[in-house]
């Protein structure tokens, strides 16, 4: 797959006003999921060592908005924010949504997901390393703890984006 | 006194320059003591060894000491079969690089070479209770280690060694990087590295020279300089300054840090000569620093 | 028939697990810190992680070896020793050297535990295998990744211990323990620090005609067009220009994997006695699939079936895979 498919879509009119009402919609599913990974995993943090006041964006390129991370364990932020008010990161990860929520998991391998290019990682390398590392270090699935948050709707939402996401190859089916 | 040595050849030099090489070192070089032999690839050794008793004598009659440097790697048959030849000569001494010839030789005396990797204290007291007499420390080691590793080996009688000219060793490889550029195999080679008398240079995409190719072996770019930090390395209580051959003029690079070292020389007009004869390659002292091995520290920021 | 353990990586205690449930015959990690050739950020384990993760795996019957397979820089050592000290508390089944003072002292020390020669000790030949065993009584070899299966055979009917062998990852191309690239351009040791292109000298620059590069404190170390796979800035997989290669050329070896699958009968019957599986820095995701298919290769060729290996390719680097020293000398 080419860089250019990771790279995000030039706004279209009238998204600026979608992406900001989804940002709205999301924060406070965003917040839960945070606080309650946060309450479940704290060696998550330890890993994360000098890096836990680093500002991530996490960007999956067909969605209207991109996740800004703070994994500081004394102000923990997860939000979503339109593209372009998106704050200065000190790394960016960018691919589609499923492909993003797989490494999360450690579904999916992020060495050969940026081996193919399906990844692209720009800024602090050491930083994203390092993140990839702690949460590689969760077991069970976040993904399906989130989903889990809202119970039986929530898992046939995760499971029908990622039968959407194995049976398409562009990936703009599922924003 | 501290002794200036001049290391083995790395390179796949011809053995008419070589003849003509140690010659010229014999008779005009303030070194005190040579190491010979082919330590690179087993496959050239067969060119020299017809004119090496001539050259060890030659070297002995100018007051030389001489020692022969094995193998730094050692797999095949002809390598053991070296490696185990060398290991039983009596005289001249020996420099073993690789383990092989730490089997070999056994409790008989010995000199340990830098790809032996006596990086620390502990190690050097094992290889001294194995009956090595002389450590060369790897080319990577930072100043504060080296001080200690040249105080424990002093302790126990060891001459301590630091390579203070040359491009430094960066890697060894079972592949052939020469043979490869040419798109050869190591089987057959043709001796294409015979054509690089200073290393093949390789140069990143965007131009910027990084590294050199020599055979199996992959070198700095720049040549090591510990020039400036003589005074230190002998403060700290390195006993044998190393030298690596290089197409320069080894005569009067070797002048240069003997006139340092004898206080003949001020450090600007020692840097200056120095600088004077490397031509365009550039000259790093960073891993004594404990910087990138590449960096050039300069001695007013040097910690 | 040798046993053929299956001796796989482990970064983090969820990778343990993961390994140990894929059916790992042992799991090798190391402390967070320069005492193990992996000291990545974020990666490896605390002394209270791996006391739990130890428990965890001998209870399902897995050994776990401790890496201590640096090289102690002057002045340093005693943070090797307590390393040995804290893994031999913890009840660790094997420590994984590289340092003669570093073995010398687990001799003397732990004498009870076994001592496995790393890679990292670049122990090539027989006559420098028996100067370990001899010396430090070490029972195992984990042998370079540059020996032919004929040489491997010839190495162990001269040699008193056990052979490992990496049969899949990483393809280290220098010899190991005798590297000192990554410290020549960012100042870090992979010898004495266990870094290798450390991440926080990496650094990817995205052109305008769709091309990146990839650097390591500031040298292009590759540069791929849209379409090309890209690579790690691993310096010895690379491209660079030579005299006679102005095109750029990989001077030391393509970003490829190693993949012994197909060689693994004849490694068992030159006398193998451990697989290992490369990649502790990898995710659990890796761990996961590489172990699992090569538990069941393995276990297919133990019960004389064929061995029908599951496509790994997706895991290599580079998307490339290649069998290296082992198939045939033309490598070198």
């Amino acid at each position: 797959m080419s860089l250019s498919t990771v790279t995000p879509a030039r706004m279209r009119p009238g998204e600026g006003a979608v992406a900001r009402l989804a940002c709205l919609a999301l924060q406070p599913v965003l917040s839960r999921i945070v606080r309650r990974t946060a309450a479940r995993h704290p060696s998550l943090f330890a890993r994360l060592g000098p890096h836990q006041t680093t500002d991530f964006l996490i960007d999956p390129v067909e969605l209207p908005f991109t996740l800004h991370l703070r994994p500081d364990p004394a102000a923990l932020i997860l939000r979503a924010v339109p593209r372009d008010a998106a704050p200065h990161a000190g790394a960016t990860i960018r691919g589609r949504f499923l492909l993003l929520l797989e490494l999360v998991d450690a579904e999916e391998d992020g060495d050969a997901a940026f081996f193919s290019r399906d990844l692209d990682v720009s800024g602090d390398t050491e930083a994203v390393v390092r993140l990839r590392n702690a949460l590689d270090d969760m077991d069970g699935s976040l993904a399906e703890e989130t989903a889990a948050m809202f119970g039986p709707p929530g898992r046939a939402i995760l499971a029908r984006l990622r039968r959407a996401y194995s049976s398409t190859t562009t990936g703009q089916e599922i924003a | 006194m501290t002794r200036l040595t001049l290391g083995p050849i790395a390179y796949h030099w011809s053995a008419e320059r070589r003849r003509d090489f140690y010659a010229r070192i014999a008779d005009e070089a303030p070194v005190d003591e040579v190491y010979l032999g082919e330590v690179i690839c087993s496959k050239r050794a067969p060119f020299q060894e017809a004119d090496l008793p001539e050259i060890i004598d030659r070297l002995e009659r100018a007051g030389k000491k001489v020692i022969l440097s094995s193998l730094a790697e050692v797999m095949l048959k002809r390598e053991r079969k070296a490696t185990e030849d060398l290991a039983a000569m009596e005289t001249p001494e020996i420099e073993i690089n690789n383990a092989a010839g730490l089997f070999a030789r056994g409790q008989r005396p010995h000199r340990i070479g830098p790809f032996m990797n006596a990086y620390n204290e502990a190690t050097i007291a094992w290889m001294a209770g194995q009956s090595a007499t002389h450590i060369c420390l790897p080319a990577e080691m930072p100043a504060p280690a080296i001080a200690v590793a040249a105080r424990a080996a002093r302790d126990l009688g060891l001459g301590v060694e630091v390579q203070v000219f040359g491009r430094a060793s960066l890697a060894v490889s079972a592949r052939c990087y020469h043979a490869r550029a040419h798109g050869r195999t190591k089987d057959n080679c043709q001796f294409v590295c015979e054509a690089d008398p200073d290393g093949m240079p390789l140069r990143t995409r965007d131009d910027r020279p990084i590294l050199r190719v020599n055979g199996i072996q992959t070198q700095s770019e720049s040549y090591v300089d510990l020039l400036p930090e003589t005074a230190r390395l002998v403060a700290d209580g390195v006993t044998h300054l190393r030298l690596m051959p290089q197409a320069a003029d080894m005569v009067a690079v070797a002048r240069v840090f003997r006139d340092r070292l004898d206080g003949k020389a001020s450090a600007d007009d020692a840097d200056a000569r120095l600088a004077g004869l490397v031509g365009q390659v550039g000259l790093s002292n960073g891993f004594y620093h404990g910087a990138a091995g590449y960096r050039r520290i300069a001695a007013a920021t040097a910690v | 028939m040798s046993l053929a353990e299956l001796i796989c990586p482990a970064g983090t205690p969820a990778a343990l697990r993961t390994a140990v449930d894929a059916g790992a015959d042992a799991v090798y990690c190391g402390f967070q810190d320069a005492t193990n050739a992996r000291n990545f950020p974020g990666l490896n384990f605390t002394p209270d992680e791996l006391r739990d993760a130890v428990a965890f795996a001998h209870a399902k019957g897995t050994k776990v070896l401790l890496a201590l397979n640096t090289y102690p820089p002057a002045g340093k050592v005693d943070l090797w020793r307590q390393a040995a000290d804290t893994g031999a508390r913890i009840g660790v089944d094997a420590f994984i050297v590289a340092d003669m003072g570093v073995a010398d002292y687990i001799a003397r020390s732990h004498p009870g535990i076994r001592l496995h020669l790393s890679v990292q000790a670049a122990a090539s030949s027989p006559e420098a295998i028996r100067y370990y065993c001899e010396n430090f009584g070490v029972k195992r070899v984990v042998l370079p990744r540059i020996l032919t299966i004929p040489e491997i055979r010839q190495i162990r009917t001269e040699i008193p211990c056990e052979i490992e062998t990496f049969i899949f990852g990483n393809h280290g191309l220098m010899v190991e323990g005798r590297c000192s690239l990554t410290n020549y351009l960012t100042g870090q040791s992979t010898n004495m620090d266990g870094v290798c292109s450390p991440a926080s000298d990496v650094e990817y620059a995205r052109h305008a005609d769709g091309s990146m590069s990839s650097q390591l404190a500031g040298f292009t170390i590759d540069r791929f067009s849209p379409e090309e796979k890209a690579g790690y800035p691993t310096i010895c997989k690379g491209r660079y220009t030579a005299p006679h290669r102005p095109e750029g050329y990989y001077a030391f070896e393509e970003p490829v994997s190693l993949n012994l699958s197909r060689l693994l009968p004849e490694l068992i019957e030159a006398g193998v006695h451990a697989f290992k599986i490369e990649g502790r820095q990898r995710s659990k995701s890796y761990v996961r699939g590489v172990v699992r298919a090569f538990r069941a290769a393995v276990d297919d060729i133990r019960a004389g079936r064929q061995a029908n290996i599951a496509d790994l390719i997706a895991l290599t680097e580079g998307q490339k895979q290649t069998q290296g020293a082992f198939e045939t000398k033309k490598w070198r």
